[in-house]
């Protein structure tokens, strides 16, 4: 077995060395929230390793995936895989992207015999980033410190695909002053879905309204969650709605970096 | 029924702004998923019994030509006869031919999600004979005109006064003071009704929900006893069942009935678990007289070896659509589809074709909580993908989509192009978020926009200002070494 699956082992790279950790933007941070990008730079540093950020990434390909574009998703996926294959580690802050680079790129290549070997290789070495700070590098506690209730989010890919559930949950515990308020039903999806939100958007809405329903009734201050596009959906329901709940991705708060303004603003 | 899953979207539309409905689908989450789970969590073996049960279907449509002979000759040793049906249409005059012989005017019916399939009711009544369900929900759905809107909860969709008032119109004996408030009060008024019918009918048509390969038997799991009176009172006994109903032997179907009630209702077992091996033989105090199994095709042959063979495994729980979020918003009906939700989804482009099913299986947000809780272990979502896939090389797949995703393809393939494009478009698009940082609308997200705010990026990409800090820090370093 590789050790570098092996959690309890901790990193099966060089000692003498840093791991070298590639991190995977994500189309979404890199567009949308970069202080998502910065805080998972930190907290990967902080956990003792060396953060690269290879140019030649762009997104990992699900919108093609998922649309039935299997020639497109190949091609966005070699060039993935060549960019960071190099390196000890690729981490994501988010876990449908994490998934989609761990489980779907070697569904992608099966039986191709190019490339079959290197994505099973690749995916060896992905991981979501919470999981990577506590499965990987065994983080107990990032030291963060934040005075407030939060509520956290199971985004379903993660969940599902990954099993990231109390990884998340065990960081949180740690930062000094936050209590998790745990809302009903956080393993529901949010009706999020990628185009599904876009191309269905009157369903999306049913779906997303039961969540906000959920949030307002936990009465937490502010969601954490894995992924950004969830996060943008529920932010951009319930402030619509005039609620002053905050949104951040889980890692600003694990690296102590909410100073910048929540998802979609702070007010009302 | 006729097919109409080419105007799911419309069809959902109205079912989301439909009250009455939107109260019922209610009964969706508080009935099914939390009972699910305590039985689940109740039964150490659970998840080793899922394992087997996929184990056991995998292995017997590897071998399902051998099962399906084995079976026909147990059956036909115990005097009944096997009817081989390739499609609808055969399985039909099968069944008509069959209650023609036996001389009825009227069959009773178990409930079945194959007879829906075929649209047996409609044709038997085209041909002067009259069906009537017996299974309360697909009796209460039948006084109605309508097709079952869940695979083992046909009435779901409706609540119990809109029963009352069905009951009223149709059952013209009833007095006006007869309390019908509560669900009880409108069974003991079906069970009235049906028990006379039982003793009418001279053939009552049952599904299947195993057939065994060792003993000939068909197997039937019901909770309201209606299954057992529609087969063992009647002179015929109809079995319509579809080929991948089959497991080998008795043990198979014991340890995927473990499974079956939980998964479905959250019972242990259902109220009722029977199995028929024949007709009646001498001695037996009833039965029926002939024992007829209709074994339908009607498609999944051609699933075998195919990426959507494993749906073949599916023991028609519904526990995917009770955890489906889309079902739980929208209802069967929507579907426009003899099966809803997830299974439907996949199930439904195969048996008829994905030109004009493929909205099913992209209304999903793939958020694999269906094949969490499916027994067989399905890999529901990527089967739907391989479904997108099939629409996407057909050219299926709407022409805005599609050069939609062209464009961001080419872009995603070329990340120079792409930085220069984002460099600019990005810090602009959040210039104009202002201080709210979200937008109300924007030029072509209104799909985005109609329910909800779009937030607003940050400023400029993360990129941007990842490449000027490595270039700062190198500026440094080179002053340092100098």
């Amino acid at each position: 077995m590789n050790q570098s699956n092996t959690p309890t082992s901790g990193v099966s790279v060089d000692s003498e060395r840093r791991p070298r950790v590639a991190l995977f933007v994500t189309c979404l941070v890199d567009l949308f929230r970069p202080s998502v990008g910065f805080a998972a730079v930190k907290l990967i540093e902080d956990a003792g390793c060396e953060v690269h950020v290879p140019a030649a990434q762009t997104c990992c390909g699900q919108p093609a995936y998922n649309s039935g574009d299997k020639a497109d998703t190949r091609e966005i996926a070699e060039q993935v895989i060549e960019a960071f294959e190099g390196f000890d580690f690729i981490v994501a802050p988010s876990g449908s992207c994490g998934a989609m680079l761990k489980k779907h790129y070697p569904e992608l290549f099966a039986g191709d015999p190019a490339w079959e070997g290197r994505a099973n290789a690749f995916s060896e070495k992905c991981h979501e980033l919470v999981s990577f700070l506590t499965d990987v590098m065994m983080v107990r506690d990032t030291g963060a410190a934040l005075s407030a209730e939060v509520t956290y989010h199971d985004s379903c890919s993660g969940l599902r695909e990954l099993g990231i559930k109390e990884q998340p949950r065990k960081l949180l515990g740690a930062v000094d002053g936050l209590t998790l308020r745990e809302m009903k039903d956080p393993d529901v999806c949010c009706g999020f879905g990628g185009t599904f939100c876009v191309k269905y958007p009157d369903i999306s809405n049913s779906i997303v309204t039961k969540k906000t329903g959920n949030i307002d009734a936990s009465k937490a201050d502010m969601l954490l969650a894995g992924d950004l596009g969830c996060l943008m959906n529920m932010a951009g329901k319930l402030k619509r709605a005039g609620s002053s709940v905050e949104f951040r991705r889980v890692a600003e708060v694990l690296a102590g970096m909410t100073d910048t303004p929540p998802i979609a603003g702070s007010g009302k | 029924m006729q097919l109409t899953s080419d105007r799911f979207k419309q069809q959902a539309q109205k079912a989301l702004v439909d009250a009455q409905l939107q109260r019922a689908l209610l009964n969706v989450e508080k009935g099914f998923i939390g009972k699910r789970q305590m039985a689940a969590d109740a039964l150490p073996e659970f998840e080793a019994l899922r394992d087997n049960a996929r184990d056991i279907k995998n292995h017997t449509l590897a071998h399902l030509d051998l099962y399906l002979e084995a079976y026909e000759k147990k059956v036909t040793e115990a005097g009944g006869i096997v009817h081989w049906a390739e499609n609808a249409e055969d399985a039909r005059r099968i069944v008509l031919d069959i209650c023609r012989k036996a001389g009825t005017k009227t069959v009773n019916k178990g409930k079945s999600m194959i007879t829906e399939e075929i649209d047996l009711n409609d044709y038997l009544a085209a041909n002067g004979i009259t069906p009537v369900e017996t299974d309360l929900g697909e009796y209460i759905i039948q006084l109605r005109g309508e097709h079952p809107s869940h695979i083992i909860a046909p009435a779901v969709h409706l609540n119990k006064e809109q029963v009352e008032g069905d009951f009223r119109r149709v059952h013209t004996h009833l007095a006006e003071a007869r309390d019908l408030s509560e669900p009880a009060a409108l069974l003991s008024e079906a069970r009235e009704v049906l028990r006379k019918q039982y003793f009418e009918a001279k053939v009552g048509i049952t599904g299947a929900n195993f057939l065994i390969a060792e003993t000939g038997s068909s197997v039937i799991v019901t909770n309201e006893g209606n299954g057992d009176l529609t087969q063992t009172l009647a002179d015929v006994h109809v079995v319509v069942a579809s080929i991948e109903k089959m497991v080998p032997t008795l043990e198979d179907t014991a340890q995927i009935l473990r499974l079956l009630a939980r998964s479905a209702t959250g019972q242990d077992m259902s109220c009722y678990t029977t199995y028929s091996t024949g007709p009646r033989r001498e001695g037996d105090p009833d039965g029926p007289k002939e024992y007829h199994v209709v074994l339908l095709d009607n498609g999944r042959s051609s699933m075998l070896g195919t990426e959507y063979q494993e749906m073949l495994r599916c023991i028609r729980c519904g526990a995917c659509m009770n955890h489906c979020p889309v079902y739980q918003s929208v209802g069967g009906h929507a579907y426009g589809s003899v099966y809803p939700g997830p299974m439907g989804a996949v199930l439904t482009p195969s048996l008829n074709g994905i030109e004009k099913t493929g909205q099913l299986p992209n209304a999903s947000t793939f958020c694999g909580r269906c094949e969490a809780v499916c027994p067989m272990r399905i890999p529901l979502p990527k089967m739907m993908r391989h479904w997108r896939e099939r629409e996407f090389e057909k050219h299926l797949t709407p022409a805005t989509a599609r050069y939609g995703l062209k464009l961001w393809a080419f872009f995603a393939k070329r990340p120079k192009l792409y930085r220069l494009a984002v460099s600019f478009g990005i810090p602009a698009l959040s210039a104009l978020g202002g201080t709210k940082h979200r937008f109300r609308a924007l030029p072509f997200a209104g799909g985005w926009t109609r329910h909800r705010d779009l937030p607003a990026p940050e400023g400029r990409t993360f990129q941007q200002q990842w490449q000027q800090r490595e270039a700062l820090k190198q500026n440094v370093d080179q002053k340092r070494a100098a």
